[in-house]
């Protein structure tokens, strides 16, 4: 695969202010933020108005400083609350049996009920992967700021939203004052022409760029994502390449809103509606990057050349074709990368040197915020349908709305048939923290975004790939090209 | 939030890049309340083998290191999850300072508004004075925010930092207070953004 790669070297970025060229050219980037500026320090910080602001399981930590502080949530209206963490994937009619998750849960529930916060919970409908549920219920939209404190934020700016995850401290300034101080960062436009082959997905884009870029390659910078392989790609496609900025350091990404963002948005429960909804497109129609406007970082891709990727090593940037081998650690000549494949070829149990599609799998996963979208399932269930797993594994879709619609279209029987179980909608074994984890030592082909030592699961060891990649690995019961088990099919 | 200005202290050599805060804190503990001690779980993956035995090939579990307040870091250290947990964790065992060639970016304005620097510096001084800290751990090392030095055993060298995150260290700002101080301006963009951006707000569904 050739990717060409234009930008400063690689390796740590200098802080040094760097004076831009003054003009009237913006960036999509540029635009965004300066819709949002409310004022400018003279330190260069700026304090930005806030449009969404989603809080889940996790933000009990902010709304515990904002209680310290005896204040209240300056905007109820735009805050929405969605249980996602921490809920149970299965058997959860009967209720939570973890008393600590269940207490999770229900913070969340007092958390949002004490201020009017509109709560998408574990009985309601529309519950589901926060960055599956904002998009899908037209609460996510183009031109707006949109945080959230998980760093898969970025996942909304596929609609041309400003989207970034924060922390405890800024997710309680949020609630607080719905407005948060940052610094502009860097521009970085990822160009990807020409079109993607049969079986090759959005995932297989996003992973060719971080191996490329390296996982901290974006550092600093918000990525603009264009070219005609971008814009080929669906509404789900986009959401899969934005969730990834961030494995590529990139606090968000994003895609220029255009007429698939528009048709997916129109008659959204959120979304504006009627003759508002029109006047609303013609606003979103300028979000664009001018085309004379300049980037900080410019990096090119060639989609006819992308193949199907899996990662085998321990951060998203440890990826390769499917074709090809598991690096050698005596080969490498920096002493650093070297003793760092050493510890991740061991922490995965990969001899140096073996054929990826050598690499036997113990389960798969389906599911997350990256790849769990009826798109998603249905890229994965084209693979399966007709055939067994050979290994265990759970699917668990990425919303309630998106299990209801798989179960229409019968994919659920496509998965049950293979042999996998399919589950309720929540981050599951993404994260593992509502108990959904792959054993110590075991081998997981899994949609999702980090294949971080221990991060499914103490001793897991994790392979990221596309859903219909992993639907491969799970017929074969090893790494496998997706390709060839596509032949005569709709793909 | 406490000031940062100057800190001699010991350090810990630490040179594994890609330390991301699910390495920090595992996730297992991200439904601990702060007072639980996070900072007794930190580090918890990688410090321990599948046994729960604290290898010894990390440097953070030898002695010669304990109390030190300074980490020395490898690349890209910080990124992944946005979780502040991970802040909380390093601060309560007790470090103030990290000095790494790259920091995660949502993990460095976490850092910021919890009192802690993150230092960039080039890979080769760090490795450079990790070298020395290995030889005599008991020597203090100086990170100075002013003049943005890290000095000690015989060396100095720059890092950098973003001019607004030392601004808030050395004045030890709480973002919070200094945002009511612009509460005109918050007012008038708000009422502004209103008539400019209508279709801003969520529709009733």
């Amino acid at each position: 695969m050739v990717l060409y790669y234009c930008g400063p070297p690689k390796g740590p970025q200098p802080l040094k202010q760097t004076d831009r060229k003054m003009s009237k050219s913006q960036t999509l980037i540029d635009k965004l933020w300066s819709m949002h500026e409310i004022v400018r320090r003279d330190d260069g910080a700026s304090l930005l108005w806030v449009d969404r602001h989603y809080v889940h399981e996790g933000s009990f930590h902010a709304f515990s400083q904002m209680k310290k502080r005896g204040r209240n949530v300056a905007e109820p209206q735009l805050t929405f609350g969605v249980a996602d963490h921490y809920v149970p994937t299965r058997g959860r009619d009967g209720g939570i049996a973890n008393p600590e998750i269940a207490a999770m849960v229900r913070n969340l529930e007092a958390n949002t009920g004490e201020n009017q916060i509109t709560l998408f919970g574990l009985r309601d409908p529309r519950q589901g992967i926060v960055h599956v549920v904002g998009p899908e219920q037209g609460l996510t939209l183009p031109g707006l700021l949109i945080v959230c404190g998980d760093s898969h934020t970025s996942t909304h700016g596929a609609f041309g939203a400003y989207a970034f995850g924060i922390g405890a401290s800024e997710v309680a300034h949020v609630l607080m004052t719905q407005t948060l101080w940052q610094k502009k960062p860097k521009r970085m436009r990822i160009t990807v022409d020409g079109t993607l082959g049969t079986g090759i997905a959005a995932k297989d884009i996003a992973l060719s760029i971080i191996a490329r870029i390296r996982a901290d390659g974006a550092q600093g910078h918000a990525i603009e994502f264009s070219g005609s392989a971008i814009r080929a790609l669906s509404m789900e496609g986009r959401l899969t390449l934005c969730n990834l900025s961030i494995e590529a350091g990139g606090r968000c990404g994003m895609v220029a809103p255009d007429a698939t963002t528009f048709a997916y948005l129109k008659g959204r429960p959120f979304a504006p509606k009627g003759s508002d909804f029109d006047r609303a497109v013609e606003t979103w129609s300028a979000l664009i990057s001018d085309a004379d406007a300049s980037f900080d970082r410019e990096v090119l891709l060639n989609a006819n050349e992308i193949a199907p990727i899996v990662t085998w090593g321990t951060t998203p940037d440890d990826a390769s074709p499917v074709d090809g081998r598991v690096p050698d650690p005596a080969r490498e000549s920096d002493v650093t990368r070297a003793k760092y494949l050493r510890e991740a070829l061991d922490y995965m149990g990969l001899a140096p040197g073996t054929k990826l599609t050598d690499i036997a799998v113990d389960r798969v996963f389906i599911g997350s915020c990256t790849n769990s979208r009826i798109e998603d399932l249905r890229a994965a269930a084209a693979v399966l349908s007709g055939r067994v797993s050979k290994v265990p594994g759970l699917v668990s879709p990425g919303s309630s709305s998106v299990k209801r619609q798989a179960e229409e279209e019968g994919l659920d029987k496509i998965f049950r048939d293979a042999g996998l179980e399919w589950a309720d909608s929540g981050c599951s074994m993404c994260v593992g923290i509502n108990g959904d984890l792959v054993p110590s030592g075991e081998r997981c082909a899994s949609t999702t975004n980090r294949n971080f030592r221990g991060r499914q699961g103490p001793g897991a060891r994790t392979h990221l790939m596309s859903p219909a990649m992993v639907a491969a690995a799970a017929v074969s019961g090893h790494l496998a090209d997706v390709r060839p088990l596509l032949t005569g099919r709709k793909a | 939030m406490d000031k940062f200005v100057r800190l001699t202290a010991t350090a810990c050599p630490l040179s594994l890049p890609n330390l991301n805060t699910d390495q920090i804190l595992p996730a297992r503990y991200l439904k601990w309340p702060r007072s639980k001690g996070l900072g007794t779980v930190l580090f918890d993956d990688v410090r321990l083998d599948a046994n729960g035995k604290p290898r010894d090939d990390f440097a953070f579990n030898d002695e010669a290191y304990r109390g030190a307040k300074v980490l020395l870091a490898g690349r890209n250290f910080g990124g992944g999850s946005s979780r502040e947990a991970a802040v909380y964790a390093l601060y309560d065992h007790g470090f103030r300072c990290v000095v790494a060639p790259s920091f995660g970016d949502i993990f460095s304005q976490n850092a910021v508004k919890n009192g802690l620097l993150t230092a960039i510096a080039a890979e080769s001084d760090i490795e450079k004075l990790a070298a020395l800290v290995r030889e005599t751990p008991s020597q203090p090392v100086t990170v100075d925010l002013e003049k943005q030095t890290v000095s000690g055993n015989g060396i100095s060298f720059k890092f950098m930092i973003d001019p607004t995150s030392r601004n808030q260290l050395l004045n030890g700002w709480d973002d919070v207070d200094l945002t009511e101080s612009y509460r005109d301006q918050v007012a008038a963009f708000k009422a502004k953004d209103k008539t400019l951006r209508p279709w801003a707000a969520p529709a009733k569904p």
